[in-house]
């Protein structure tokens, strides 16, 4: 099966965030970046598909240059090769520019599954997969928890609201949107870093026409709308006065 | 004219549609209504629709739209925008709509702006007020380009009751449309529930919540020592679950359990919104985290920022002097 699997580059959880001078992203400059967390987990189940009826994984990431970091690491642990789309502006753009920008490059390849994370962790759109299967012409599902492959169909497993599920069929090529916890991720060996030197990655320049079609006016912090207690002092005295104030006042303990 | 599409299942309508339309009535814009489904059940939806003042309900029915599938859904409202061309299409933020919207708006060649808390006039343009980097900041984004625009709001982000109501029902029509054989490539089955949950944390007075900030499954026995000490049931933001930290039915949020206890003590989780609306109904929340601009201080009634490592210990020790 030729698999392709979406992967975004995004800033560390740990990251202090702040506000950039323009006030319409985030000031990056410094920091420390990431496999956005969901594609870890579409690219596990890649490998698993691959381990399990052959063929190969091709990751495909759209961002600066930067985002050969996430690429490397895709490789490292197993990925067979990379598309890596190169854009500065990729980095705040919308969802349809980026799925525009992926699917230029991912179109000619002819991908029997394409996989992406369901949301990414800074813009949080939730959108790049589902707007590239249009794209790409093929069918698509999202928020996935388990997918089967059997006679060039695929059957899969979505997750619904409140604990609910649902399978859903669909013949291939088609795109899925992978949730996180679908499987235990695993992490690259040494030997997976020093084998990913060795592996094709193809760099695209991204298209210069793609217009975007949504625009940050403003990043912010949110007003603040509930009267907090914010307990202050060393742990020890910021825990004598949780305890009292949850006996005496909230009285809940 | 705003454009919004209600959701219905079975001829039960999702109330988040009734909050997208009170987003959409407060532009003062005519507001039309579309819903998708078949029969009998579509149309008792699109009677109670009616309630609402709007120019008009437009009820699709076909037997291919009687259950949900992306690709019906995606070809039956492109053919109403095309047909209606409104200058906004406005959803709920639900599973369904995380789903199809997207490519509904990337067949008729525009975007959504998803997942709105807010809409509002801004330099002669609407600015929609979305959640970004995962609640710690939010951002006015404008649509460029034509119209028709799409945006999608969160749920809880409207009241449901601020609906304005019509001094008479609104007329529902018909929207005839054809669907190409083969058109839909989807094949769904029954929806299910996993057996029953062996843990039932809706009953809990109190819980204990651990979120990544736990660091590692070796750490789990400081928070299970700490719900020991208050009688307390351990649950868990959903990366402890997915890890396999902690079962699966110990998670909270939209995902997991909702809750309600009496006391909801939140270790290391930093409160994004699908976390959220599991425990935002708790009545005493305390939240402990590192970081001062958490989103979980937002619903918190006590913070303290520290680190929990620190804290925990410490309430232990008061709790027990
Ligand atoms: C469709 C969908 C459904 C989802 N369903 C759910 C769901 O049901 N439940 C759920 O929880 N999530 C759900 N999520 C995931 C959700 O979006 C968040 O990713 C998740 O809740 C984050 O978990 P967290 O707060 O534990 O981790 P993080 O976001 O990584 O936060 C960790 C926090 O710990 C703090 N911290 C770190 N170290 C320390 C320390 N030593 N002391 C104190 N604080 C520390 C950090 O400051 C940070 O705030 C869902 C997501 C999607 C897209
Ligand atoms: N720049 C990108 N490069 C590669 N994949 C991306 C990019 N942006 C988003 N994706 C994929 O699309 C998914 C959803 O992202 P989003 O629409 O931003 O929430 C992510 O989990 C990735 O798999």
């Amino acid at each position: 099966m030729k698999i392709a699997v979406c992967v975004k580059q995004v800033v560390t959880r740990e990251w202090p965030l702040r506000v950039d001078e323009a006030r319409t992203w985030v000031e990056d400059r410094d920091a420390s970046f990431e496999m956005n967390e969901p594609d870890a987990y579409a690219l596990e189940e890649a490998l698993r598909l691959r381990e399990q009826h052959g063929g190969e994984v091709v990751v495909c990431s759209a961002g600066p240059a930067r985002a050969a970091q996430v690429v490397r690491e895709a490789l490292a642990r197993g990925a067979d090769r990379a598309i890596r789309v190169e854009g500065g502006g990729l980095a705040a753009a919308d969802a349809a520019m980026v799925a525009e920008a992926l699917a230029a490059a991912m179109r000619d390849e002819q991908f029997e599954l394409v996989l992406t994370g369901l949301q990414s962790d800074d813009q949080g759109f939730a959108q790049t997969g589902v707007v590239l299967a249009e794209l790409l012409g093929i069918p698509h599902a999202t928020i996935i928890m388990e997918v089967q492959v059997a006679d060039g169909r695929l059957r899969v497993k979505r997750e619904l609201e409140g604990g609910w599920f649902q399978w859903v069929s669909m013949p291939t090529p088609a795109l899925l949107t992978i949730q996180s916890g679908i499987n235990q991720l695993r992490y690259a060996t040494l030997k997976g870093i020093m084998a990913a030197k060795r592996k094709e990655v193809r760099v695209v320049e991204a298209a210069a026409d793609l217009v975007p079609r949504q625009e940050i006016l403003e990043i912010r912090v949110p007003e603040k709308t509930k009267q907090t207690h914010m307990i202050a002092g060393s742990p020890s005295e910021a825990a004598a006065e949780l305890v009292k104030v949850l006996r005496e006042e909230a009285r809940v303990i | 004219m705003v454009l919004v599409i209600a959701e219905q299942r079975d001829g039960v309508l999702n109330n988040a549609s009734w909050e997208a339309l009170v987003a959409a009535q407060q532009l003062d814009e005519p507001v039309r209504v579309a819903v998708a489904g078949a029969g009998d059940g579509l149309a008792a939806v699109g009677a109670e629709l009616a309630a609402a003042d709007v120019e008009s309900i437009l009820t699709v029915d076909h037997p291919e739209l009687e259950s949900y599938t992306p690709d019906g859904f995606v070809a039956a409202f492109a053919a109403v925008v095309t047909d209606t061309a409104p200058d906004r299409v406005f959803l709920a933020h639900t599973y369904q709509t995380r789903e199809f919207a997207p490519r509904l708006a990337a067949r008729v060649g525009r975007s959504l702006i998803a997942d709105c808390v807010g809409v509002r006039p801004r330099d002669g343009r609407l600015a929609f007020v979305r959640p970004m980097f995962q609640g710690k900041f939010v951002a006015d984004v404008a649509a460029a380009g034509p119209a028709p625009h799409f945006a999608s709001f969160q749920i809880g982000a409207f009241r449901p009751d601020a609906l304005e109501r019509g001094a008479a029902p609104a007329p529902v029509t018909a929207f005839p449309v054809t669907l190409e054989p083969g058109a839909i490539r989807q094949q769904i089955e029954v929806p299910f529930q996993e057996a029953k949950q062996a843990v039932d944390l809706t009953q809990a007075e109190r819980i204990v919540a651990v979120g990544r900030g736990i660091k590692g499954r070796e750490h789990l026995g400081l928070v299970e020592s700490l719900a020991t000490a208050l009688g307390a049931e351990v649950a868990a933001s959903r990366p402890i679950c997915d890890s396999g930290w902690l079962p699966m039915d110990r998670q909270i949020g939209s995902s997991g359990q909702t809750v309600a206890p009496k006391l909801y003590l939140a270790l290391g989780i930093s409160g994004a919104i699908q976390h959220l609306v599991g425990m935002k109904g708790s009545r005493t929340i305390v939240a402990v985290n590192k970081d001062a601009d958490a989103p979980i201080f937002e619903v918190a009634d006590y913070g303290i920022v520290g680190d929990l490592f620190d804290v925990v210990p410490a309430i232990i020790a008061a709790l027990d002097a």
